[in-house]
């Protein structure tokens, strides 16, 4: 393409693709002061939710509480668009409470790009990027801007890729494929190969979303109503409880049942996966109707969830039977489940193939190892979810801005947040299909809380530059109180007098042989915090938050000790850096594949070196003993 | 980096006079201090100032009792105070008597005061990242952590042939399933529920510190491992039966001539076979005899037999069996035995029939072929005895011992972990807490697989449990 031509431009950062990766990543390098434009296809699908209408669940809320401590958006925005929400696994432990709300997709797409366009410093491009430009520095690639296809060029220090599913999509529906992204939007079919050029390895992926259905001709009286949260519990710490108490719509659970099965099972030769239309890796926790069908055969029926897409429109989401089967056995299949008898379908379910990176390829950071500048975060990385998406953006823009500005970059690791597992486990590990987060995949998830993300990380959001002064002093507040009251609540002791043991045995407490302190009654699993304020006369008046962190340290200290030490355990070895330039073959007694795995992750840390597959204990001694040596060599 | 305290044994793992066990780290000092005891009583080590030998006695107490009912060894403790020891780090050797047994014995009180099992190669690491030793030996370091994590494993996978593997595999998969379960149901609180599950996992729980405490109970193997296996030597007169203790025992020592009936009284030897203790009784022929001396010698031989762990039945190879070797036959009963067929050397007429014959009821009888006098077949007697009592779980070599006391550190963990998890329900804890335990069980049952955990969670909760949107 010849130059010269086209608009020439001169801006800071350039992010690709306006999803929900890279509206964080562009909101947080334009609130760090510098110019930032984001491209997409279509200014109309900023935000877009194009698979189920909620964010947070299990592990996910975690995310979405972790990006508002860092001074993301998402939280905000799902706080003033959503209209149902949850507190999940609440009868279980404090770590697996989990945040949902159904969204308002339509509001949720307009309050946030209502956000961009007010943002300083931020410009909204709708165009498609093509192709990448770059120079290169001795050995070291560095891209320099971005070009559009009308051949407009954007000169920038920064390029974050936020392509999503866009690249070269194709969806399916049966026999019948489009070359289109999501919603029938326009795929972005060029800068793969750019990509390519640069070195950068592809790899292809698929997902996939179930029907959406008029509601007008669903019949409900056939289904359970699940109900919001009497009181709603907001996502961002900075959302106001009292705004998100409002009417509430419910959500419909019915059963797939034999009759469904049967449809499935007779047609599976018309589905393209089973047919080997497809050649994409599909992520297996949200398997389509027709793979939960033949891996779990035993199972006569399987849950369906038919949840609003909004307020101001009549389509609902069909949850739990995702499906790339054509059109005819689709309506077919859906029919049989109690309350669908009659249903019309206003979009079919579709599976999407598009092109993404193996995120090996990147550091913590999410800057590619091989291209200074370059950095990519959601879909475009392997991963699933709109959350997970968010996280992501939101560390690639930081640490895009970082760069730039000549700052330590945003680290986050496995022992502080979700995020840090998140990105840990896309960097290091070879992920086969789309990464989802899980709750499982945190090994201090007990310390990991959605509701300390704030004491977590609202300190480096503030470093960073994204949390205000003013929320900054909040928190330093809020960590003195909680310290006070634990300390307090340690040192008042309770004698083991009449009054006491009356008090005890109503809550069906046995009762005291020595004085104990308030503390320890605490952790007496039939008592509580609140139901001690009977026989606790000095108690100050407490926010909420104060006295659920307060419970939650006092009652659970054991096991949190115990992970607090795993942790000091882990923290020695993540501290322990490798230097980006260390030539592996210069390490003897290093075993082959170990070698060539290290090479090719360039891990950051001996930690991460720790937790790559085939890198054995006896490999780590060696990289470590080589290290101290070359250190004392200095 | 590494500041945890660590010992292993530090001596060639045979029957030596003595043994040492090393132990480095901060805490040393004062763990050691919780078992050695001087001969007044007290634990002073720790007082003690740095490249001083102390006399005492390592013991094993229980609360309240008189330490010196619990003592296990007298023994020299040398301390080496930071940074002048081997490693550079607080050190205390603990020099006791040899003896395999004895050896494990101290370590596993040293691990149960708060030690940890050093890995392969780990002293010299410490070593040499304390400043101790010469740069040009880092890369000699290098390569003896690798050639000694090489040899654990090689020698660790080897021994998991048998039946721990086995069942450390299953009860892993068993745990996994549990944990897979949860998980999903967090994961997935909609789609799968928890309710009424904390009794199942009670007792599936229950079930599993039970199978993991008879392993541990077994891969000592109590008064086999400790006193090691009572065996006796039966066989007619002259059948070889001093030659055949003698050539185990490497030397002369049982009176040995071609007239029958010269071994009047038992004899005794312990010795170390593939690292399996026996006690070896020759016994006098068997046969009829007027002989009163030799009648005791017969008499005495069938007592022994009776509580023997193990017979060694030696037939001549060259001679056709007869009335005695019935009679012998009668004092075997349903005890465990090996056949010995000696004599190789010479025409052998004896078939494997005819001894089947003999045990009609034991068709799986096994039968060696030796020459005592040359040596040959030696090694298959020694390879039957461990076969027999150890179903292959344990071979006495070297490197086997000091794997299989890491077997038993990591069970004993996994069983901390089950038992965390069975506090956990008592406690009334939310799932979410007694499955990080659960999932610690089957990390450490892994090591003792070689197992990393990896993806197997992920794994597990995808195939066996239907999640998702």
């Amino acid at each position: 393409m010849s130059m010269g031509l086209g608009i020439r431009e001169k801006v800071d950062v350039c992010v690709v693709g306006a999803g929900h990766a890279g509206c964080e990543a562009a909101l947080a390098c334009a609130r760090l002061g510098l110019e930032t434009v984001i491209f997409t296809v279509s200014v109309d699908s900023i935000a877009l939710m194009p698979c189920n209408p909620n964010i947070g669940g299990s592990s996910k809320g975690h995310l979405v509480r972790e990006v508002d401590a860092l001074g993301g958006e998402m939280g905000k925005v799902i706080d003033r668009t959503f209209i149902q929400s949850k507190m999940l696994n609440v009868s279980k432990g404090p770590a697996v409470h989990s945040l949902r709300a159904q969204a308002d997709k339509a509001e949720y797409t307009r309050e946030m790009r209502h956000v961009l366009e007010n943002q300083e410093h931020l410009t909204i491009k709708q165009a498609e990027v093509c192709e990448l430009l770059w120079s290169r520095e001795s050995d070291k690639k560095r891209v320099t801007g971005v070009k559009t296809f009308t051949g407009a060029v954007y000169e920038c220090g920064a390029v974050i890729l936020c392509t999503g599913t866009y690249l070269k999509a194709r969806c399916l529906c049966g026999e019948s494929i489009t070359y289109t992204g999501p919603n029938g939007l326009q795929a972005a079919n060029y800068l793969t190969d750019s990509l390519k050029e640069m070195g950068i390895e592809m790899r292809r992926f698929k997902t996939g979303t179930p029907a959406r259905m008029d509601g007008r001709s669903i019949d409900y009286s056939k289904m359970e109503e699940q109900l919001g949260d009497p009181m709603v519990v907001p996502f961002s710490f900075s959302t106001d409880p009292e705004s998100v108490q409002k009417p509430q719509v419910s959500c419909w659970l019915t059963y797939t049942n034999e009759q469904t099965h049967e449809i499935i099972r007779e047609n599976l030769d018309r589905s393209p996966i089973y047919a080997g239309i497809i050649q994409g890796t599909g992520p297996r926790y949200c398997p389509s109707i027709e793979d939960k069908v033949v891996k779990f055969a035993d199972k006569s029926r399987h849950q369906v969830f038919i949840e609003p897409e909004g307020l101001h429109t009549n389509e609902v989401y069909v949850g739990g039977m995702s499906s790339s089967l054509p059109e005819d056995v689709q309506l077919a299949m859906y029919r049989t489940v109690p309350g669908l008898e009659q249903c019309k379908i206003v979009r079919n379910a579709y599976a999407i193939e598009y092109d993404c990176i193996s995120a090996r390829q990147l550091y913590p950071t999410l800057e590619f190892k091989e291209v200074e500048g370059l950095f990519s975060g959601g879909q475009f990385n392997g991963s699933s979810g709109y959350e997970e998406a968010a996280a992501q953006g939101l560390v690639a823009g930081i640490n895009a801005a970082m760069s730039l500005l000549g700052r330590e970059p945003l680290l986050l690791d496995r022992s502080e947040s979700y995020i840090g597992v998140l990105i840990d486990d896309l960097v290091t590990k070879d992920n086969r299909e789309p990464y989802r987060m899980m709750t499982s995949r945190a090994e201090y998830r007990l310390l990991l809380r959605q509701d300390n993300a704030d004491l977590r990380l609202g300190k480096k959001g503030y470093k960073v530059g994204l949390v205000s002064e003013e929320q900054y002093l909040r928190l330093l507040e809020k960590e003195k109180m909680i310290q006070q009251e634990i300390c307090r609540l340690k040192s008042s002791i309770i004698g083991a007098n009449q009054k006491m043991q009356d008090f005890l045995q109503s809550h069906g407490s046995s009762s005291l042989k020595t004085a104990a302190s308030l503390a320890e009654l605490i952790c007496r699993p039939e008592l509580d915090y609140q139901i001690l304020s009977e026989i606790d006369p000095e108690r100050k008046a407490l926010p909420k938050d104060v006295t659920q962190q307060v419970e939650i340290e006092i009652k659970y200290e054991g096991y949190i000790q115990r992970q607090m030490r795993q942790v000091e355990q882990y923290k020695k070895m993540e501290k322990k850096k490798i230097p980006p330039d260390l030539n592996y073959d210069h390490v003897s007694s290093l075993r082959l594949e170990a070698r060539q795995k290290l090479k090719e992750y360039r891990p950051i840390s001996l930690g991460q070196a720790s937790r790559i597959s085939g890198v054995s204990p006896a490999d780590i001694s060696v990289l470590l003993i080589y290290l101290e040596h070359e250190n004392q060599k200095k | 980096m590494r500041t945890d305290t660590i010992a292993a044994i530090a001596t060639a793992l045979s029957e030596a006079g003595i043994g040492i066990i090393r132990v480095s780290g901060p805490e040393a000092v004062s763990l050691v201090d919780h078992i050695f005891y001087n001969s007044a009583g007290l634990r002073k080590l720790s007082g003690k100032s740095s490249h001083t030998v102390s006399h005492g006695y390592i013991v094993d107490t229980k609360e309240g009792e008189d330490w010196k009912k619990g003592i296990v060894d007298e023994v020299l403790a040398v301390l080496m105070k930071a940074p002048h020891s081997y490693t550079g780090e607080d050190t205390v050797e603990i020099n006791c008597h040899g003896g395999v047994l004895l050896l494990q014995k101290v370590l596993q009180l040293v691990l149960r005061n708060g030690a940890r099992l050093a890995e392969p190669g780990e002293f010299t690491k410490r070593a040499f990242l304390n400043g101790r030793m010469d740069l040009s030996q880092a890369e000699a370091v290098m390569d003896v952590i690798h050639s000694q994590s090489e040899m654990a494993l090689s020698s660790s996978i080897e021994q998991l042939t048998g039946k721990l593997a086995l069942v450390v595999r299953d009860l892993r998969q068993q745990i996994l399933y549990e944990v897979a379960f949860i998980e999903s149901a967090l994961d997935d609180p909609e789609h799968i529920s928890l309710e009424g599950y904390e009794e199942r996992l009670s007792l599936k729980c229950t079930s599993f510190i039970d199978r993991i405490e008879k392993l541990i109970a077994s891969s000592q193997d109590g008064r086999l491992m400790r006193e090691g296996i009572q065996t006796v030597i039966l066989g007619r007169p002259n059948a070889g039966k001093s030659s055949l203790l003698n050539a185990i025992l490497g030397e002369e020592r049982a009176i040995v001539t071609q007239v029958p009936g010269t071994t009047r009284d038992i004899l005794q030897e312990t010795i170390s076979l593939r690292g399996i203790t026996l006690h070896m009784i020759d016994t006098a022929g068997i046969r009829h005899t007027e002989d009163v001396v030799e009648r005791i010698g017969v008499d005495r031989a069938r007592e022994y037999a009776q509580k023997a762990d193990l017979i060694l039945f030696v037939i001549d190879g060259s001679e056709l069996p007869d009335e005695r070797e019935k009679e012998i036959i009668s004092f075997i009963g349903q005890k465990h035995v090996i056949v010995v067929i000696n004599k190789t050397d010479l025409n052998t007429i004896v078939s494997e029939d005819q001894i089947h014959a003999f045990f009609p009821e034991r068709a799986d009888i096994p039968i060696v072929r030796i020459s005592a006098s040359s040596g040959a077949g030696l090694d298959l007697l020694g390879k039957e005895i461990e076969k027999l009592f150890f179903d292959g779980e344990l071979k006495g070599n070297r490197e086997a011992v000091i794997t299989n006391l890491r077997h038993k550190e990591a069970l004993e963990e996994a069983g901390k972990s089950l038992l965390l998890v069975r506090q956990g329900l008592e406690a009334r804890m939310p799932e979410d807490f007694y499955s990080i335990d659960l999932m610690g069980a089957y990390t450490a049952l892994g090591s003792i697989v070689g197992e990393e955990v990896g993806e197997d969670l992920v794994q597990e909760i995808f195939s066996k449990f239907c999640m998702g949107k």
